[in-house]
C-alpha cells in the first residue's frame, strides 16, 4: 500500500497536460456500455441462434441489410469498437513499447488501420443495395 | 486512504511481471487529469521494484488486457471479410464457408470467450470507477463476474459446440 501511495503522481496537472486523456478515460467506459449491449446481442443473434454461422452467407447478410434497424446496429457495433479497440491498442503500445521510433510506427499504423477499416466498413454498410446483391464500392471492382 | 489510490494498488499487485506495470494507470478520473499521456507514474513504479504481492486483480487485468487485443485482431479481420459481401455472393460465400471448418468453429468458442469475459470484466472496473466503495469488495465483484461468465458461457458453448460436433 506505501508503494500505491509513493507511485501516485503529483495531483497538481503537469504544464501541457491536457483533458483528452479524461475524454478518452470517458469513452471506453461510455462506448464499453454500449458495446455490451450490441456486441452480446449480435453474437447471440448471429452465433448461437438458429443454427448460428451454418445459415450466414450472403442470402443472410443481404437480409439482415435491407433493413436499417441491423444496418444501424452493425455499423454502431464497427465505429464504437474500432475506436474503443484502438484507443485499447494504444494504451497497450504506450505501456510496452519504449523506443520512441517504434512507439510512433506501431501508433501510427494502428491510426491508420483503423481510420481505413472504419472507412471501408461504413461505405460497405451505407452503400450495400440488397437488390444489386453489392455493395456499389466493391460491386465495380468486380464488374 | 483514497479512493483512487485503493483503485491503483488493485491493479498493480501480482506476480511481479514487469511488462504489468502498466497496471498502474488506475481507472480513475482523478488520476488522468494529474497525470497526462507522459506517463510518469510508469517510471516511478519500475524504480520501486518488486512491489507486487500477488493477487487476483493483477490477472483479472492481464486477462483483461489480452481479451481487449484479442477481439481487437479478430474485429479488424471481421471487418475485411464482410465487406467482401461487397463483391457479390459467389465471392462472399466462397470466403465466409471456411468459418465452417471445424478449427475455425474452436475459435469461435474462443473469442466468444474473449468477449464475454472483457465485457463482464468492463463492468466490474466501470463499477469500482464510479462506486470507488466497490472497491472494498474486489474479491466478491470478480467472484461474481466469474460466476457470471461460466454461467452465460456454458449455453454458448453448448450451441456452438453442437454445431462444431455437427461439421466434424
Ligand atoms: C463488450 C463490451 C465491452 C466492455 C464493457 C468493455 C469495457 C472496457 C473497459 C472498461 C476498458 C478499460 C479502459 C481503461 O482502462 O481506461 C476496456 C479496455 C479495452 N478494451 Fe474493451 N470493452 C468492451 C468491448 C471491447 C471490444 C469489442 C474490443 C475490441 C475491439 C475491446 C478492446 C479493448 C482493449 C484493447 C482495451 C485496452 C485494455 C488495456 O488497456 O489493458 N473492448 N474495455
Amino acid at each position: 500500500m506505501a508503494v500505491a501511495e509513493r507511485a501516485r503522481p503529483a495531483t497538481k496537472r503537469p504544464p501541457g497536460g491536457s483533458d483528452i486523456n479524461l475524454w478518452t478515460w470517458f469513452f471506453m467506459r461510455i462506448s464499453g456500455i454500449v458495446l455490451l449491449f450490441l456486441v452480446l446481442g449480435h453474437f447471440t443473434i448471429v452465433h448461437l441462434m438458429g443454427g448460428g454461422i451454418n445459415r450466414v452467407n450472403f442470402a443472410f447478410v443481404s437480409g439482415r441489410w435491407s433493413s436499417p434497424f441491423w444496418q444501424t446496429w452493425d455499423w454502431t457495433m464497427l465505429f464504437l469498437g474500432m475506436l474503443h479497440g484502438a484507443n485499447g491498442m494504444k494504451v497497450i503500445i504506450d505501456d510496452y513499447v519504449r523506443r520512441p521510433g517504434a512507439r510512433v510506427a506501431l501508433k501510427s499504423t494502428l491510426y491508420v488501420m483503423t481510420f481505413v477499416l472504419i472507412l471501408l466498413g461504413t461505405l460497405i454498410i451505407l452503400t450495400f443495395d440488397p437488390t444489386k446483391g453489392r455493395s456499389a464500392v466493391l460491386g465495380g471492382i468486380a464488374g | 486512504m483514497h479512493n483512487e489510490a485503493l483503485t491503483w494498488s488493485f491493479a498493480v499487485r501480482g506476480p511481479g511481471w514487469p511488462m504489468l506495470v502498466s497496471a498502474q494507470i488506475p481507472h480513475s478520473p482523478r488520476f488522468f487529469t494529474a497525470d497526462t499521456s507522459e506517463r510518469r507514474g510508469v517510471r516511478t513504479v519500475e524504480k520501486v521494484g518488486t512491489i507486487y504481492r500477488g493477487g487476483q486483480g493483477q490477472w483479472a487485468f492481464a486477462a483483461h488486457r489480452i481479451s481487449g487485443a484479442l477481439v481487437f485482431f479478430f474485429l479488424m479481420a471481421h471487418i475485411l471479410d464482410t465487406a467482401l459481401v461487397g463483391f457479390g455472393p459467389k465471392f462472399y460465400n466462397r470466403v465466409v464457408g471456411v468459418y465452417h471448418n471445424p478449427v475455425i468453429r474452436l475459435m469461435e468458442i474462443g473469442l466468444a470467450g474473449a468477449v464475454l469475459f472483457h465485457a463482464l470484466n468492463g463492468l466490474r472496473i466501470m463499477a469500482i470507477d464510479f462506486f470507488p466503495k466497490a472497491s472494498d469488495r474486489q474479491r466478491e465483484l470478480l467472484g461474481f463476474v466469474i460466476g457470471l461468465f461460466m454461467v452465460l458461457f456454458a449455453p454458448a458453448v453448448f450451441f456452438m459446440g453442437r454445431e462444431l460436433l455437427h461439421s466434424l
